[in-house]
């Protein structure tokens, strides 16, 4: 896929990282503001946007250096 | 803008950080179409992606499309009915043919440098045969097109509360956008994209009611303290073989000579090697090795889409709830729409209802993007395949057959606009006129198990011959067709068409597709061996034993698609076991 210039792993990256950031940085808004407690939503003390979201930022971040335009590889 | 997006009641209500989910994605698909336009000015470039993507964009490419979001809720939908039968669907009724298209089909498609399934039959049988399935295809594929943006548009309507025309013009317009600029690779680059939104947005549900639950076995307590208590209606939900002996055994109304043969294989191998929808993303690989390993690839994650589709459907059963704190009872639709106003929902909304449950705002909006993606990789799919067909099979042969290579890419894009306008009539029709919906859906089935039975026997026979080809096909279509009308004019057919007084509507389709391509191939045969064959020189590069195979350059075993065939074959009899 390299003659295409950017890879399709590398847009994946991109947007795993913007979703990642975004529910991490709910999730721990929440967490830290207590609003999880009045949440509508089942489970909700096991903080599953800070973990989802971390776990999205972090293959994020992997595919987007992995695949950066001008990395060959 | 609001006021024309939503109209109506709904199950979730979205954050603004859920919109803001939703919004980027399309920005991203948009962008990613803009991006690749660059790369779409020669039609191998357009149709075909330049035959450049890797096995595993391929293969990644080659099950999204197949994974609309249709399929998503209503598979969970059919889970939360049917219990674990349904993963019969994804196992016996696609892991077979999918390693079956890449390690015996796959070369002869591949090696042959055609450009599409009619174009392998105008190659093997010649053009009438060719433009038969051509036209066949590039009808059913809008309409099917417009009848699965409907349902989307109606399934957002119900757990969104968004207008039905915002939802079919918003995103019938983007993947419009998208294919025309970027072609096949812009299709192909959104379906990997969407495949791992769907699993990004859909993998948590299942995980968080395990956790709920007590993990499987808990979930099993749970579930047979509900069947014991009558809170559930009786049946084995967890086990696929062990109630197939009789077709009165299990709701589906099944014997497993209809799930090994007809869905195992008339049904199957039919749409995995045959419907070009799917068969189009493994040509577009970059070597014959790709494009066996792609489909083999893609069987494993098809082999775990059951725990995003079918294990969240049989979890609904024991922990969605009612606001009261009592287990909610979902219904069949037709008893939702008799029951105005009563507050009950239907089987196709148990994967909403249990997001709606375990998602909070931001994942809340990935998991509707998931739906969402869903849909519009289905879409992508259907046009560029429709595109592809109409400009190759049907423009260049029929209606202009020597212009240059840029009018050729110039037709594609207008007419990966016009199939999705025709796609956007489609659905409209079926707004208006719902009965339409299932005639639409018997009708797609009418033309893929006939066409399987023509390339089985044209590729592995060299006998066959053009006019086999041709009555084959044309017979096991009306076959199918007759025997539908059959059943519709007197349900009491059924005991004949589906060998028991006890069979159901899904039986009904296995054992139809079954009669279908026994037919095809036996008219084809009788026909062939009637009429003169082509010389074997002919036949090089399309049948088995007059094509020389290329050889592979040796690779290390983690790289050889026969070991991974190997695998997935094992995986897939451990699955069925472990579940019989």
């Amino acid at each position: 896929m390299h003659n295409t210039g950017i890879s399709i792993w590398f847009f994946i990256g991109v947007l795993l990282i913007i979703y990642g950031a975004m529910i991490l940085g709910y999730g721990t808004f929440e967490w830290y503001s207590g609003a999880w407690r009045t949440s509508n939503v089942i489970l909700s003390e096991l903080h599953a946007p800070v973990w989802w979201g971390g776990l999205l930022l972090a293959l994020g971040l992997f595919y987007g250096v992995r695949f950066r335009p001008g990395r060959n590889g | 803008m609001g006021a024309l997006a939503l109209n109506a009641p709904s199950l979730a209500h979205l954050s603004l950080l859920d919109l803001a989910v939703i919004a980027i994605y399309f920005v991203i698909v948009i962008w990613i179409g803009f991006y690749l336009k660059s790369k779409a000015n020669t039609s191998e470039e357009f149709f075909m992606a330049g035959r450049e993507m890797t096995a595993w964009i391929a293969g990644l490419s080659f099950v999204s499309a197949n994974l609309g979001s249709l399929e998503l809720m209503g598979w969970a939908g059919s889970a939360y009915q049917y219990g674990i039968l349904a993963a019969h669907w994804y196992w016996v009724g696609a892991i077979p043919a999918m390693l079956f298209l890449g390690m015996v089909m796959m070369p002869f498609y591949y090696v042959c440098k055609t450009h599409s399934v009619p174009g392998y039959l105008k190659l093997r049988y010649g053009q009438g045969s060719s433009t038969v399935a051509a036209v066949s295809f590039a009808f059913m594929t809008v309409l099917m097109s417009g009848v699965n943006m409907f349902a989307m548009a109606e399934v957002m309507k119900i757990v969104l509360g968004w207008n039905l025309y915002f939802s079919i013009i918003v995103s019938s317009l983007a993947v419009a956008a998208y294919v025309a600029l970027g072609g096949l690779r812009s299709a192909i680059f959104n379906e990997v994209l969407q495949f791992v939104l769907i699993w990004g947005g859909a993998l948590l549900v299942p995980i968080l009611g395990l956790i709920e639950t007590g993990g499987w076995s808990g979930f099993k307590a749970r579930l047979a303290h509900n069947i014991q208590t009558g809170l559930v209606p009786a049946g084995d939900y967890t086990h696929m073989w062990r109630s197939m002996g009789h077709f009165a055994d299990n709701p589906m109304g099944i014997h497993w000579t209809g799930i090994v043969f007809g869905l195992g294989f008339a049904i199957s191998f039919g749409y995995w090697t045959t419907d070009f929808l799917v068969v189009q993303r493994v040509l577009a690989a970059n070597s014959l090795r790709s494009a066996r390993l792609a489909p083999v690839i893609g069987s494993f994650f098809k082999m775990a889409v059951p725990f995003i589709v079918i294990l969240p459907g049989l979890l609904g059963l024991v922990v969605l709830q009612n606001a009261d704190g009592s287990l909610m009872h979902l219904v069949g639709e037709n008893v939702v729409a008799a029951n105005p106003g009563a507050g009950l929902h239907s089987y196709n909304e148990v994967l909403p209802l249990m997001m709606v449950r375990y998602l909070g705002p931001g994942l809340l909006g990935l998991g509707i993007t998931a739906l969402i993606a869903g849909f519009m990789s289905g879409m992508a799919g259907n046009v560029s395949a429709f595109t592809a067909i109409f400009t190759y099979d049907i423009y260049q042969p029929h209606i202009v057959k020597h212009a240059r290579d840029e009018h050729y890419v110039l037709v594609g894009r207008w007419v990966t606009v016009i199939g999705v306008f025709i796609s956007i009539g489609a659905a409209l029709l079926v707004m208006n006129a719902a009965g339409i919906m299932d005639y639409v859906q018997a009708l797609f089935s009418f033309f893929i198990s006939p066409l399987l039975g023509v390339v089985l026997l044209g590729m592995f026979w060299k006998r066959a011959t053009k006019a086999g080809g041709f009555w084959g096909l044309l017979i096991g279509t009306l076959t199918s067709i007759g025997l539908w009308a059959w059943v519709k004019a007197d349900p009491s057919a059924l005991r004949y068409v589906a060998i028991s007084p006890d069979a159901k509507d899904m039986a009904e389709n296995m054992y139809r597709a079954l009669w279908s391509v026994s037919t095809s191939v036996g008219v084809n045969v009788i026909v062939s061996l009637c009429t003169k064959p082509r010389p074997v020189s002919e036949l090089a590069g399309v049948v088995y034993g007059a094509t020389p195979l290329p050889t592979e350059e040796p690779v290390p075993i983690y790289k050889n698609e026969w070991f991974w065939t190997a695998i997935a074959i094992v995986i897939f009899l451990a699955l069925n076991i472990y579940f019989w």
